[in-house]
């Protein structure tokens, strides 16, 4: 594994325009059946200019910036080996239909453990204004090369 | 909403089909053929075709944010994903979550998730926190 990773930043990705049917979208496929993740009008009375995305929306911009990571040529990161071990989010604010959403991703350490390492990265999401929203962190695991038969869970 | 430490404020099972696994492909734009291809999913070694790891912790956020009231503020979420949970092509999964309150202090709940399938617990340490 490239130790050289630990520290790196990348360049923030392409504006995000999250739209209201996405979010509805999104909120079917986890089950979410609150009324502010397809109710505009439910949304509005809790204060929102738009719909309210599930909490685990960010996964969608923060997926953005970890395609940024596995196409560095350095990477070393094999999809095919490559386990999601762990995900958390840190809110700011909730995500609403109507914002415009760039994550900057940025590595922040890697672990051995026996042939196996655990890549960790934090990816902040930001607005149109540049206020933060969210901070998406995940841990891959990437297994061992002579494990290439097992994994490709995510 | 007053939190008291141990009670479940939400219990419920979903069951995921192939179609479950499609939509939150769409939904959430991972395309990994390992979640609704048998022929991927066997050739790098698994039991079958998996739910998405993201589509679980989703569904187990959903149950609890269901049972808040309206307007709760969270502050963070987070999970480890440790057993896969794989859907049948004919009788799919039931992923049954159930969310009890863990930890009360001057700022924050801390609603701790029970997430199993199959009798084998599928994420530890998935805790989210609201705002009291």
């Amino acid at each position: 594994m490239n130790q050289d990773l630990v520290g790196r930043e990348l360049p923030p990705t392409a504006p995000y325009l999250v739209g209201r049917e996405k979010v509805r979208e999104f909120a079917r496929a986890v089950f979410a059946d609150a009324p502010q993740h397809t109710d505009v009008e439910a949304a509005r009375a809790l204060g929102f200019d738009d719909v309210v995305a599930p909490p685990t929306f960010a996964i969608v911009i923060q997926d953005h910036t970890l395609q940024q990571l596995l196409a560095l040529p350095d990477s070393g990161i094999v999809l095919a080996r490559t386990i999601h071990a762990e995900q958390r989010f840190a809110y700011t604010r909730p995500i609403v239909a109507g914002d415009e959403l760039t994550g900057r991703l940025r590595v922040t350490g890697i672990r051995m453990m026996g042939g196996n390492a655990m890549i960790t990265s934090e990816a902040e999401i930001t607005d149109a204004s540049g206020a933060h929203v969210v901070t998406a962190t995940s841990v891959l695991l990437v297994g061992a090369e002579d494990d290439a038969d097992k994994g490709g869970a995510a | 909403m007053g939190y008291t430490v141990g009670d479940v404020i939400a219990e419920r099972t979903v069951h995921l089909t192939r179609e479950s696994l499609v939509r939150y492909a769409g939904a959430s734009g991972d395309f990994n053929p390992i979640h609704y291809r048998d022929d991927v999913a066997a050739s790098v070694g698994l039991p079958g075709v998996l739910a998405h790891g993201m589509l679980t912790m989703g569904i187990a956020s959903s149950v609890v944010v269901a049972a808040l009231e309206p307007g709760a503020k969270i502050l963070d979420y987070g999970v480890r994903f440790t057993k896969p949970v794989v859907v049948d092509p004919e009788t799919g999964a039931d992923l049954h979550v159930s969310a009890t309150v863990g930890v009360v202090d001057e700022t924050a709940a801390r609603i701790d998730l029970k997430v199993t399938f199959d009798e084998a617990t599928v994420l530890v340490k998935a805790q989210l926190r609201v705002a009291v």
